[in-house]
């Protein structure tokens, strides 16, 4: 690859010097926001939150096939880091991410149509909750082995980087993840080929039940970038002007061929790892904490010092948000299952797309069509012409 | 008319011969670049097509099928070289869970090349020598294919390259310079999901692939001095299997064995003997055998490789005695 290359680093104290900033002046990009932006963010912050409290209700109605996993207190990190992308830039978004999904332009009743396993649902049915992407709108969806899709995002990143597209990747990723192998092999294939890759670590606390300590020996998850030689800094994640001001220098950096770069998101899990677990395994003095620093309560704060958002437009605006999440909730539950036929097909290019029932569970393909070995079936039909042989 | 073309050969022209047809073919993984790859397959690659289309990459099998996925959804078409396809269990959450699925949940399409050298016969031991075809047989999303010859190892290439989804190309590395064939110069693919007949037969099917093709016409060759007729299925495709070459040669015969070079249990040999139990039963004049390997890792010392590897003899036992029924 021919892009510049991090050069030769100064030794300190015998080890690599790490590099705990990706550049800019912090603060810089938080304070060029109009007051027009800060409403937008706002907006997306009620959205993420209100989407994920409608699809609660829907989980405990019962119309939510499967489990249902949010990200109560980390929205400031989905919508601050999403919003400072630029439309040719590629998101692939972890299930916490719902927010992200939202401000690259997904409708909330996709959500709402994938998790209750609807016909009209992006994937119609074949996979469910925030497992769906959309090329046009340049988002790759996850699959449920964390870590799989930073490789992949790598991939994403080298078209675009062959093709001189000038697109940022960005992938999220908790602090669970960093375990994984393909955490390593996808970070360290970005340095090495120079991509432009921005990995966002969220390190909430607990991965399900484990806390990140026994993930982990370093306190700071940014020792990993250290170890790939990348540029990292740690952000607070509850902030969403820090979160979108460090993703728009790490963005800028990396668009100028800096190479990938790593941010690291401190935050806390609000609730259990999905819906059905009541993380009993937390101490409920860290719950107490960090409801302290919830995201959109900070946030309020901050418009309404700054004179941005009134009381009452907050409320007009609330209500408007309510009306069409309702209507979009609403549109999901009225939907149809999908038809059974839905499930078979489209598995290749060329089979003939989804649709055809296949034969029966038994016995020869074909089967029901030929009538062999069906009651009242003629066996004979298919019996080898030249006789004798069978 | 290229004289004398071996079977690594046929697959470098068939890469790069692709690469100049689509700029959007490159290939990526450990040492193909600067090296020419381990076996070298993208020997003078690098010179030809530049870094950013050949790509040398750390040794991260997972990453390397992982960033061809991402490369393919965004527009590109990579070849990834498994240094031994051995190393692809190291990538097999790629391979089975992200690439083979893509066009089932959303109808992306995935157009990678996963190749690589399998098989034994050369004295690698337990972790250069397998045949790893049935750890992905029962995926689909994905196609698997493994040549025989210098021609279908040069078709079935491009037909690969130029397949929307995922292809996984198994290269024989006992093959590699072992066989040579006059090749045409015009451009031509072999269609995945197609058997050939490598030789016609009237009283029992051989069914087979890879290496295994020839010790099978070596094995045909010296039984038709005993008077039996043996045909021989070479499939070339093993995913999705040629379910109509398979019923037009029971029917012709009566009488199959499978045979390959992988172990026996839960083997491809086992699908192709349910399928013909199943579609074919009013056909068969005796059971479907298998000629595998035994249920054993692939040992290392020539005496015990022999030992472990099925080859003409067993095949040759295998058909006197199908041919008593």
């Amino acid at each position: 690859m021919s892009s510049k290359r991090p050069s030769k680093r100064a030794f300190a104290s015998g080890s690599l010097a790490p590099q705990r900033t990706v550049g800019g002046e912090t603060g810089a990009e938080a304070a060029s926001l109009t007051a027009e932006q800060k409403l937008d963010i706002w907006q997306w912050l009620q959205k993420n939150r209100m989407v994920e409290e409608r699809l609660g209700l829907l989980y405990r109605t019962g119309k939510v096939v499967g489990g249902l996993y949010t990200s109560l207190g980390q929205e400031g990190i989905s919508v601050g880091t999403a919003y400072a992308l630029e439309p040719q830039d590629w998101v692939g978004p972890l299930i916490r991410n719902l927010g992200v999904m939202l401000v690259r332009g997904v409708r909330p009743r996709e959500a709402f149509t994938q998790y209750c396993a609807r016909a009209t649902s992006p994937t119609g049915g074949r996979d469910g909750n925030t497992h769906f992407g959309n090329p046009e709108k340049r988002i790759v969806a996850p699959i449920s082995h964390l870590g799989a899709v930073i490789p992949v995002m790598a991939g994403i990143a080298l078209a675009a980087k062959k093709r001189g597209e000038n697109a940022v990747c960005v992938t999220w990723i908790g602090d669970g993840g960093t375990s994984t192998g393909d955490f390593h092999e996808g970070l360290n294939l970005a340095a090495v080929l120079d991509l432009p890759l921005v990995l966002v670590v969220e390190n909430n606390g607990y991965a399900y039940s484990t806390p990140t300590r026994m993930q982990t020996r370093p306190e700071d998850l940014v020792a990993k970038a250290d170890g790939y030689g990348l540029p990292a800094e740690i952000v607070d994640g509850n902030d969403v002007l820090a979160v979108y001001d460090a993703m728009r220098r790490a963005t800028t950096r990396v668009r100028d061929g800096g190479g990938p770069v790593m941010l690291e998101m401190k935050t806390f899990r609000m609730k259990g790892h999905a819906e059905h677990d009541d993380a009993k395994y937390v101490p409920p003095e860290l719950f107490e904490e960090w409801r302290r620093r919830d995201p959109l309560v900070l946030y309020d704060r901050v418009l309404e010092e700054e004179g941005i958002l009134t009381r009452a437009e907050r409320d007009r605006r609330v209500a408007e948000l309510k009306a069409e999440i309702d209507a979009d909730a609403e549109f999901a539950v009225a939907s149809p299952t999908p038809d059974p036929r839905f499930a078979f097909g489209r598995v290749y290019a060329d089979d003939g797309g989804p649709g055809p029932l296949p034969g029966p569970a038994w016995g020869p393909a074909g089967a029901t069509r030929l009538g062999r070995g069906l009651p009242g079936g003629d066996r004979h039909d298919v019996r080898d012409p030249r006789g004798g042989n069978a | 008319m290229a004289a004398g073309t071996t079977y690594i050969e046929a697959i470098r022209e068939a890469m790069a011969e692709e690469m100049r047809r689509d700029d959007s073919v490159l290939v990526i993984g450990e040492d193909v670049g600067t090296y020419g790859g381990a076996f070298r397959a993208t020997a003078g690659f690098l010179e030809e097509f530049g870094p950013e289309r050949v790509i040398d990459t750390p040794i991260s099998e997972s990453g390397i099928v992982g960033m061809s996925v991402g490369a393919a959804m965004n527009g590109l078409r990579p070849i990834a070289e498994m240094q031994f396809i051995d190393f692809l269990s190291n990538a097999f959450n790629q391979v089975v869970n992200m690439a083979a699925k893509l066009r089932y949940r959303q109808n992306i399409g995935v157009p990678i090349v996963v190749r690589g050298p399998c098989g034994g016969g050369v004295h690698g031991g337990p972790y250069h020598s397998q045949n790893v075809e049935s750890h992905y047989l029962s995926t689909p999303g994905l196609k698997i294919v493994e040549p025989a010859t210098a021609r279908d190892a040069k078709g079935l290439m491009k037909a690969a390259i130029r397949d929307p989804d995922p292809v996984l190309f198994f290269e024989h590395k006992f093959l590699y310079r072992r066989i040579k064939e006059d090749l045409p110069d015009e451009d031509w693919v072999v269609p995945i999901g197609k058997a050939a007949t490598a030789r016609e037969g009237e009283d029992l099917t051989v069914v087979t692939f890879g290496a295994c093709v020839h010790h099978a016409l070596e094995a045909a060759d010296r039984l038709d001095h005993e008077g039996l007729s043996v045909e021989v299925i070479d499939l070339r495709t093993l995913l999705p299997l040629d379910r109509e070459a398979l019923h037009a040669t029971a029917k012709k015969t009566s009488k199959v064995i499978v045979y390959h070079e992988a172990t026996r249990t839960g083997g491809i040999g086992a699908e192709i003997s349910a399928i013909l139990a199943e579609e074919c039963f009013e056909w068969l004049d005796g059971p479907v055998l298998r000629v595998t390997a035994p249920d054993t890792p692939v040992p290392y010392a020539p005496p015990l490789e022999a030992a472990f590897l099925p080859g003409p003899e067993d095949l040759i036992d295998a058909a006197r005695y199908l041919a008593g029924y």
